[in-house]
C-alpha cells in the first residue's frame, strides 16, 4: 500500500457519522433501566489505497456504500475518525485550514449536481474569477481576464455565457462551468463525484471527452466516482469496488473487467445490462442489503455471498495482493475456494 | 385482431400563462398482450408525459389536446374520471422511479395492499390478505408473512420497489407502465426487478411499457423499442433491429455515444449541441440542428414516421428512408 511515488495515499481511513440526534432521542428503556444509545453510520471502514500521478482511479459501488464520503474525506471536507491521508508524502488529514490552503489549490472537486454546487447568485464570470483570485491574491485584472478566457475556451464555455446565471443553463452546460471553475486554479488532482450521472448519454459523452482532454493536456490525476460500470471501464486506469464502506477489490481496469475475483464484483459485472446482447443469466445474490448502521460482523458481504463459510461470518477479510497485482478482500479467494 | 393498447396521434399540451406548449406532438404506438415495449430518449423528450397521458393522469396544466388512447378497444381519454379510476389500478398499473410515490409511509404494507384490493374487487378481508401474500411471494419477498406487517421505511430500496411491483399486480392488470423503475437501484437489484417484470409478462400475459433512458436495460428486457426526441417518436421497431441497425441519425448518435464497444480511453462519439426545450423547438425536423446529414427540407418540413421495408420498423427522417 505504501508507495513513495504516489500522489495520494490513504491508509486505514475510518469515518463514522453520529446520527443519534439530541440526548432525549438517544434514551431507550431497556430491562427496567434507561440506557443511552448512540446510532452511528459506519460510512468508511478501514479504507486504504493510493493513486499514482496521472492515474484515473475509478470508484464504483452501490448507493450508500460510502463513495461520496470517501471523496469528501480525501479533500479534507470531512475530518476522518482515524487513519491517514498523504498528498505527495505530506500528511494532510490533520492540518489547520490555513495549513491546508496550498493543498486546496492543488485538489479540486466536481460534484454530481452542478446546480447545487454553483452559487445561484453568481454570474459565470464571477464563478470563474473567484477561486482564481482567492489563490492568486496579487493577480492583475489582465491576468484574471486571460486566465478566464483560456479556461473558457478549453472547456467550451461560450463567451456569451459570461454574464448569465446558473439557472439559465442546462445540466450539461452547468457541468461544463463547474469543470471550468475547477480548472481555474491549475489543479493537479481532481475528485469527480458522479460528474455525468445526472446527464443524458449524448451530453455525457461531451463531458467525459472534456475530462479526458483536460487530463491529457494538463497531466491531471483523477479520483473518479460513478455507479456506471461502462463509464468506469472506458475512463479509468484502475478501479476500486466498494461495498458497505470497504474496498472489496482494487485492480487495473482491464484485469477487473476480464477476471473479477471478489464475489461481489462478479455479481456486479454479471448484472450490467449490455447493449444488444441478451445475457443468459446474471449471478443472483441472496439476502438483503444490510445498512451501514448495523454493519455485519466478519465480511460485510457475507449475508449476500454465495461462498460464505464459517470464517466469513467471524473474521473480517483484509485486502491482500494477488500475483496478478489485483487486491482482493475475500477469504474464499485467499483460500483458493473461488 | 385488436391490440391491447393503441395510441393514435397523441398530442399533449401544457397550458401556461404565455400560451400552450406542445410536449407530445403526434405519438402513435400499439402494444399487444404480453408484449414488452421500451420508450427511451433523453431527459425532457416526453417519455413520462406519454405514460401519464395513457393512464389519463396528467398533472394540472397538462392536457390531451388531440388523439386517442384505446385499451382493449375502449377509448380511455373520453371516459369520465370515475370510470377511468376503475381502470387505473385495475386494468392498468403504473410503477414510478420513487417507490414512495406509491407507498404511504404511515401505513403497513398489509393495510395498503388490502385497501387496494378491496377498492377494486368484491372479496373478504381474509381473501384479500391471501391475494396480497401471494403477490409478495411472486415478487420474491422473503418471509412475506412477516414483512407484510412492516412499514415501508423498514424495507430496503430494492425491497420497496418489489413491494410496489406486488401492489401493481394486485388486480391482475393487463398493462403495466413502469417509469424508470430501477434508476435509483444498484445494478444487481435492477437485474432482479427486470427479471421479475419479464417473468410476469410471460406468465400473466401482461403488457409492459418500460420507460427509461438506459438503452442497455431496454435492450435486455423489451421486444420493441420507441426512441423519442422532443415530443415525437424518431424511430420505433424490434429492439434488436433498432439497437444493431439503427436508422435514424439520432438513434445512431445515441448508440454511438455509449462507451460500450470503443477502445478504453479513446474519445467518445458525441452528438453536438443538446435537445431543444419546449419553447424553442426548431421548425421542420426537431433534430436538424444537431444532425450531421440534414438537408434543406429538414429545416422546413416535419418528417413523418414511415415504415421501412416490410417489417414494423419505422423512422421519421427525410434523408434516411
Ligand atoms: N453528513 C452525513 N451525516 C450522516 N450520515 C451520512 C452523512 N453523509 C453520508 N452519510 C451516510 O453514510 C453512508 C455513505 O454515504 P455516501 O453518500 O458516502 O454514499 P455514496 O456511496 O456516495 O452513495 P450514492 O451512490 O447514493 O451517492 C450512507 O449511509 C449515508 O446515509
Ligand atoms: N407540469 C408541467 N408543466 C410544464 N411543462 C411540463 C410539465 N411536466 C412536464 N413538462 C414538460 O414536458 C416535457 C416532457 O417531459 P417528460 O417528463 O415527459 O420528460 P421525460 O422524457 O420523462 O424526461 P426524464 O428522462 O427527465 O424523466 C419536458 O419538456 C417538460 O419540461
Ligand atoms: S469473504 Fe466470504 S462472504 Fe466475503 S465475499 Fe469472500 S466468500 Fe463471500
Ligand atoms: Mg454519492
Ligand atoms: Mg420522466
Amino acid at each position: 500500500m505504501e508507495n513513495d511515488n504516489s500522489l495520494l495515499a490513504v491508509n486505514n481511513l475510518v469515518k463514522h457519522f453520529d446520527i443519534s440526534g439530541g440526548l432525549l432521542e438517544q434514551l431507550r428503556w431497556k430491562n427496567g433501566r434507561i440506557v443511552r444509545r448512540k446510532t452511528t453510520v459506519k460510512a468508511l471502514n478501514d479504507i486504504s489505497f493510493s493513486i499514482m500521478p496521472r492515474e484515473i482511479l475509478g470508484v464504483v459501488g452501490e448507493s450508500g456504500c460510502g463513495k461520496s464520503t470517501l471523496a469528501r474525506a480525501v479533500l479534507g471536507l470531512y475530518p476522518p475518525d482515524s487513519g491517514e491521508i498523504n498528498y505527495q508524502s505530506s500528511r494532510i488529514d490533520n492540518l489547520t485550514p490555513h495549513q491546508m490552503l496550498p493543498f486546496r489549490k492543488k485538489m479540486q472537486m466536481i460534484f454530481q449536481d452542478p446546480y447545487a454546487s454553483l452559487n445561484p447568485r453568481m454570474t459565470v464570470k464571477r464563478t470563474l474569477e473567484e477561486p482564481f483570485l482567492f489563490h492568486n491574491k496579487s493577480a492583475t485584472p489582465t491576468e484574471v481576464k486571460d486566465k478566464v478566457e483560456e479556461v473558457m475556451q478549453q472547456v467550451g464555455v461560450e463567451p456569451s455565457w459570461i454574464t448569465r446565471y446558473p439557472h439559465e443553463f442546462s445540466g450539461g452546460q452547468r457541468q461544463r462551468i463547474s469543470i471550468a471553475r475547477a480548472l481555474m486554479v491549475d489543479p493537479e488532482f481532481i475528485v469527480a463525484d458522479e460528474p455525468v450521472s445526472a446527464l443524458d448519454v449524448s451530453i455525457q459523452a461531451q463531458i467525459l471527452n472534456l475530462l479526458m482532454e483536460a487530463q491529457e493536456k494538463r497531466g491531471l490525476t483523477y479520483l473518479f466516482i460513478t455507479h456506471d460500470l461502462s463509464v468506469v471501464e472506458h475512463f479509468s486506469t484502475r478501479v476500486a469496488v466498494m461495498y458497505l464502506g470497504k474496498i472489496c477489490e482494487l485492480a487495473a481496469t482491464s484485469e477487473l473487467f476480464e477476471s473479477p475475483r471478489h464475489p461481489y464484483t462478479q455479481a456486479l459485472l454479471s448484472a450490467i445490462p449490455e447493449l444488444g446482447r441478451q445475457k443468459p443469466t446474471h449471478i443472483k445474490l441472496k439476502g438483503e442489503v444490510p445498512t451501514p448502521i448495523e454493519l455485519p460482523a466478519g465480511c460485510v458481504f457475507h449475508g449476500r455471498c454465495l461462498y460464505t463459510d464459517e470464517r466469513c461470518i467471524r473474521e473480517v477479510p483484509q485486502l491482500i495482493s494477488l500475483n496478478s497485482g489485483v487486491e482482493v478482500a475475500c477469504h474464499a479467494v485467499e483460500e483458493n475456494r473461488i | 385482431m385488436s391490440h391491447l393498447l393503441e395510441v393514435k396521434d397523441l398530442e399533449v399540451k401544457f397550458a401556461l400563462r404565455f400560451g400552450d406548449l406542445t410536449a407530445i406532438n403526434g405519438v402513435s404506438l400499439t402494444l399487444d398482450k404480453g408484449e414488452r415495449l421500451g420508450i427511451v430518449g433523453e431527459s425532457g423528450a416526453g417519455k413520462s408525459v406519454t405514460g401519464f397521458a395513457i393512464i389519463n393522469l396528467l398533472s394540472k396544466p397538462g392536457y390531451i389536446s388531440a388523439g386517442r388512447v384505446l385499451l382493449e378497444g375502449q377509448e380511455l381519454n373520453r371516459l369520465p374520471e370515475e370510470d377511468m379510476r376503475k381502470i387505473r389500478g385495475n386494468r392498468i398499473s403504473m410503477i414510478f422511479q420513487d417507490p414512495m410515490m406509491t407507498l404511504n409511509p404511515v401505513l403497513t404494507i398489509k393495510t395498503q395492499m388490502i385497501e387496494t384490493i378491496l377498492a377494486h374487487a368484491n372479496v373478504s378481508k381474509t381473501e384479500a390478505t391471501d391475494i396480497a401474500l401471494d403477490k409478495l411471494k411472486k415478487v420474491h419477498i422473503p418471509s412475506s408473512e412477516k414483512r407484510i406487517h412492516q412499514y415501508p421505511h423498514e424495507c430496503s430500496g430494492g425491497m420497496r420497489q418489489r413491494i410496489v411491483v406486488a401492489i401493481a399486480l394486485l388486480t391482475n392488470p393487463a398493462l403495466i407502465i413502469a417509469d424508470e423503475p430501477t434508476t435509483a437501484l444498484d445494478v444487481t437489484i435492477q437485474a432482479e426487478i427486470m427479471d421479475l417484470l419479464q417473468e410476469l409478462c410471460a406468465s400473466e400475459k401482461m403488457g409492459l411499457i418500460l420507460i427509461t433512458h438506459d438503452l442497455g436495460v431496454v435492450s435486455q428486457v423489451t421486444e420493441r423499442i420507441a426512441v423519442m426526441y422532443a415530443g415525437k417518436i424518431a424511430e420505433i421497431g424490434p429492439t434488436q433491429v433498432v439497437i444493431h441497425d439503427p436508422q435514424h441519425p439520432y438513434t445512431q448518435g445515441l448508440i454511438k455515444a455509449l462507451p460500450g464497444s470503443l477502445q478504453p480511453g479513446s474519445r467518445l462519439n458525441q452528438i453536438p449541441g443538446m435537445m431543444p426545450t419546449l419553447t424553442d423547438i426548431p421548425p421542420g425536423c426537431a433534430f436538424h440542428p444537431r444532425c450531421t446529414i440534414s438537408d434543406t427540407i429538414c429545416r422546413m418540413e416535419v418528417p413523418a414516421l414511415i415504415s421501412r421495408h416490410d417489417h414494423d420498423h419505422m423512422i421519421a427522417c427525410h434523408v434516411v428512408k
